[in-house]
């Protein structure tokens, strides 16, 4: 349960994480022409750093322990 | 093949499906098997974020500014990620304090004020009717769109259509008529709306699977895959420019904006605080939320982009609205059946969203808007009636009503010159106005009812002069020259671009100065003053955690008599009963009528109240019975004269213990000196029955001899006798002495005090002695003896001293050549009389020892072996005696050197009076 305070504090640490993946000055370095695997690198920048940190969230809430 | 009939039946049955999902839980529920209670429906059922907005907004966004449309989702990801600190903590206070809406939320804390419940009312309404709108436009324009089918002909513009052809009009109205039916069935006891929240998880599952069924067939239906689209539309270069953001710092600002935006929406908005913290079941399912909600965020987005540009290059040359590319690209490929699926989809997406929103909103007008203003019209008499719960449901129902009324308004005034994104941005930024006074009261006790009047007011008239405006302007409803040149033509004040402020989108604008105007003013005006009473109360409950738990709320009390019954008019009599007999039992008590009249029984009743009315509706009514005295200021100052009270009384308490840990000391010293005393009074009686035996043994022996022999000779008879008669007087002299000193130092004894001249008792007492001294033959003289010594004493007891003194020194006078001197001198204060001996003198060890009782001069034969020749009494009487005149007796001796007894008194002269003992 996120009331401990170690996962609430991890999550916090992935917020912030995820405030600096979905802002400037982040954004601007993918955000250029070129493309991954046929994708602009913008879009698949979003896309997989969002579901990183989902992932990563599911994992700080649903470990067992601590 | 697609008659609007089947649409419209194809629709219906949809929503009597949800309908029926509905009154199963809701009948689950009042079974006791809740079919919500588990961590997957209350993530499904915060899906209710993603509305029509999501559904067919989203692909016009993408198309209008690229990937521009995913900020909406990330900052709800980020919500989440704070759940640990935010929404734990808000759900839990909600829950203790029955927190029925956003509006409820902010009056509690703020001390209970009606008057801030009712503004955040007015504001949440204000602001959540463009949204309301943009799910009426949504809904008309699609069953428009798909009702010709199979042409694709996007619907006209509703302000030309005549009133009652409008399909948004009767849209609006089988919404109503839904949600009334939905939500205002009957009043709950509880806060809760368990069959809402089942049909709100179908819902989400529901339009999910529309929006990727659409996706996947524009992906791999349509086209090859999603590489293949983004190929062909890297050909088109008016489609590539689509794929960035345009590379500018404001785009990056907006793109901020809105991320934080969102991320306050998905909290502040009335359905997501009712979903997300007024309908939670268990505090523990939103840890699977966590993870859950942000994942179908992620789901229902993932071919926003994708359809976005297959829509672009199947409709090149434009003429379809982007807003409707997941319906018409279907369409298009004649797909009928997924077309009539992603109504659907698109139905239940707005049907979600306006269910919940207008049940909440019902919810705070009804409880923090229209109950308190009719609760104060005493003409109503609405205090004395006996049953509210019919009156509270037809306001509520009135509210969804005139709430649907209102969007279908601004949707004929304003809905068609924004994009429905645009539209729901408005009212993101109306409930971004929320957060400094919802996030600042969780953690800051210092916000008062004053600074959040303010800075939600500020806020709002800012909000509404930036963006709520200009909207209707741009619309042609409102004279679009304010905008073009400022309100009365002053530039600085142009909506806009207000102190002239440019370079910002009309979004980050509005938010930039209304949240600063409130967050300044929230902060600066509660500073004013510090919080009262019952703000500092409520700041403690939704601030603090634990040590929350002992304050009172009420300090008056009422009973059941009176609890019950108004309890009763609320949410009805058998309801009402139901929960006082919980609470009793909850209590350890039998029944309802053992509830004591208390202070918990009240906050109890107010809590159960608040379930149904609000918080501060559920306040004044209980003050109607509780007789509870006003906080005036007097009451304060008993608190802290209380306090201090306390604070003295621990001191007190410190004081005490102190001395009494002195005075524990002292008894213990005590204590040891009265168990030395007891011991020394047990070796004296212990020696004193020894002294007085030795006589009686040698009387009584001498005594039986004579009797038993009467053939004794004469000789041996007078003997005998005369050792009876001495044994008995040494016994007679021995009693006495002891009768003495137990007079002496009981302080009993009789004194005689006058003025004593020393001379004459020195010859009186050598005279009676004279006798004994010739006896022994030890020479007795006078020494010296200066004429007019006088003393303040008592003549007997100074002559019984002297006599002991010269027996003393006879004792130990050898017989024959001894001699004892007899002296007295006087000095300026004192007379001091010597007499002395040429015995054997007394060592230094015994020279004490000697005044004790019963202790005899080592130069007198063992006690038991030979006759004592003295009592062991008289020194110590003499030197009590002696200290009884202030003056002192001590020997002075050497051995083989004689011994000398000396004692001192004060000199009595003729202007020195020392008779002050007398």
């Amino acid at each position: 349960m996120i009331r401990s305070r170690l996962k609430a504090q991890r999550l916090a640490f992935l917020f912030l994480m995820g405030c600096f993946f979905f802002n400037y000055p982040l954004l601007s370095v993918f955000n250029q022409g070129g493309v991954i695997y046929g994708l602009p690198p913008l879009y698949v920048w979003l896309m997989v750093s969002w579901l990183a940190l989902i992932v990563q969230m599911a994992w700080v809430v649903e470990r067992k322990g601590d | 093949m697609l008659q609007g009939w089947v649409i419209v039946f194809a629709s219906f049955v949809y929503l009597g499906v949800l309908f029926a999902i509905a009154w199963y839980a809701d009948r689950r529920a009042d079974a006791g098997r809740s079919l919500i209670s588990n961590p997957l429906v209350y993530a499904l059922s915060l899906g209710v974020y993603c509305t029509t907005w999501t559904f067919y907004g989203s692909v016009g966004r993408a198309v209008a500014s690229g990937i521009g449309y995913l900020p909406i989702y990330l900052g709800p990801t980020l919500l989440f990620a704070l759940a640990g600190f935010v929404l734990v903590k808000m759900i839990r206070v909600a829950k203790a304090n029955r927190i029925t809406s956003i509006a409820d939320f902010v009056a509690s804390r703020y001390g209970k004020s009606q008057v801030l419940g009712g503004l955040v009312t007015v504001i949440a309404v204000v602001g959540v009717v463009p949204y309301i709108a943009l799910q009426l436009k949504a809904v008309s324009n699609s069953f428009a769109i798909l009702s010709s089918y199979p042409e694709i002909v996007m619907p006209a513009m509703s302000g030309t259509i005549p009133l009652f052809q409008d399909s948004a009009l009767y849209v609006a109205m089988i919404l109503a008529a839904f949600t009334i039916l939905f939500g205002t069935r009957h009043l709950d006891a509880t806060e809760r709306h368990e069959g809402m929240v089942a049909a709100i998880a179908v819902e989400s599952i529901v339009k999910l699977v529309a929006f990727l069924a659409a996706g996947i067939f524009v992906v791999w239906g349509v086209h090859e895959g999603i590489g293949d689209i983004f190929a062909q539309a890297d050909a088109v270069p008016e489609i590539a420019r689509r794929l960035t953001t345009a590379d500018s710092p404001a785009t990056y600002g907006t793109w901020g904006t809105l991320v934080f935006l969102s991320l306050f929406a998905a909290l502040l908005l009335p359905r997501q605080f009712q979903i997300a913290v007024v309908e939670n079941v268990d505090i523990s399912h939103l840890s699977r939320a966590v993870w859950m909600f942000p994942l179908y965020l992620f789901l229902i987005n993932l071919f926003v982009l994708p359809v976005a540009l297959a829509g672009l290059l199947h409709f090149q040359g434009g003429g379809v609205d982007a807003d409707t590319f997941v319906l018409t690209l279907p369409m298009a490929h004649q797909q009928e059946m997924l077309a009539l699926f992603v109504f659907i989809g698109g139905l239940s997406a707005a049907t979600g969203m306006v269910i919940v929103e207008t049940i909440a909103l019902s919810t705070m007008v009804c409880n923090d808007l229209v109950m308190p203003l009719l609760l104060r019209m005493p003409i109503l008499g609405l205090a004395t009636r006996s049953d509210l719960s019919g009156l509270l449901l037809a306001i509520r129902r009135w509210a969804i009503a005139i709430i649907l009324g209102l969007g279908y308004l601004y949707f004929r005034m304003a809905g068609e010159a924004y994009a429905l994104v645009s539209i729901g941005l408005i009212s993101f930024a109306a409930v971004a106005q929320f957060a400094p006074v919802v996030i600042g009261g969780l953690f800051w006790k210092g916000g008062t009812r004053d600074g959040a009047l303010a800075g939600l007011t500020a806020g709002f008239v800012l909000w509404t002069y930036t963006l709520l405006l200009p909207s209707f302007a741009k619309s042609g409803w409102m004279p679009a020259g304010f905008i073009e040149h400022g309100l009365f033509g002053i530039d600085l004040l142009r909506p806009q671009h207000l102190l002239g402020l440019t370079g910002l989108d009309e979004i980050t604008h509005s938010l930039v100065w209304s949240l600063l105007a409130n967050l300044g003013t929230y902060i600066g005006v509660s500073l004013l003053r510090a919080p009262n009473l019952r703000e500092a109360r409520q700041a403690t409950l939704f601030v603090g955690g634990a040590e929350a738990a002992g304050i009172p709320g009420w300090r008056g009390s009422a009973g059941v008599a009176d609890l019950l019954p108004l309890a009763g008019r609320f949410i009805g009599f058998e309801r009402a009963q139901e929960a006082f007999a919980r609470h009793a039992h909850e209590r350890g008590l039998r029944g309802i009528e053992e509830l004591p009249a208390d202070t918990r029984l009240v906050n109890f009743a107010e809590t159960l109240l608040a379930g149904a009315i609000g918080s501060a509706s559920a306040r004044v009514m209980v003050a109607s019975v509780v007789t509870e005295e006003p906080l005036g200021i007097d009451e304060v100052m008993n608190i802290l004269d209380e306090a201090s009270q306390v604070r003295r009384y621990a001191s007190e308490v410190e004081q005490k213990s102190a001395e009494l840990t002195r005075a524990t000391a002292e008894l213990r010293e005590a204590n040891a000196q009265l168990r030395q005393l007891d011991r020394m009074k047990d070796d004296f009686i212990s020696t004193v029955s020894h002294e007085l035996r030795t006589p009686l043994t040698s009387i009584r022996a001498f005594s039986e001899m004579l009797q038993e022999d009467p053939k004794t000779d004469l000789a041996q008879r007078s003997r005998f006798l005369g050792i009876i008669v001495s044994e008995s007087i040494r016994l007679t002299r021995l009693i006495s002495q002891i009768l003495d000193l137990a007079k002496l130092e009981s302080g009993r004894a009789e004194w005689t005090v006058e003025s004593v001249d020393v001379g004459e008792v020195l010859s009186d007492a050598t005279e009676s002695m004279a006798v004994l001294f010739t006896e022994k033959r030890v020479t007795l003289e006078i020494e010296t003896c200066e004429p007019g010594l006088a003393v303040q004493a008592d003549c007997d007891r100074l002559i019984q001293v002297m006599v002991n003194l010269l027996s003393n020194a006879l004792k130990f006078a050898p017989a024959g050549s001894g001699h004892v001197k007899v002296g007295a001198r006087g000095t300026a204060n004192e007379v001091r009389v010597h007499v002395t001996d040429n015995g054997p003198g007394v060592p230094l060890a015994d020279q004490e020892l000697i005044f004790d009782k019963f202790r005899q001069g080592a130069g007198t034969a063992d006690v038991l072996t030979d006759k004592p020749q003295g009592t062991g009494l008289g020194l110590p009487i003499s030197r009590q005696i002696i200290e009884y005149f202030h003056g002192r007796l001590w020997v002075e001796s050497s051995p083989a050197a004689g011994t000398s007894f000396v004692f001192t008194l004060p000199r009595l002269t003729g202007d020195n009076d020392a008779s002050k003992n007398s």
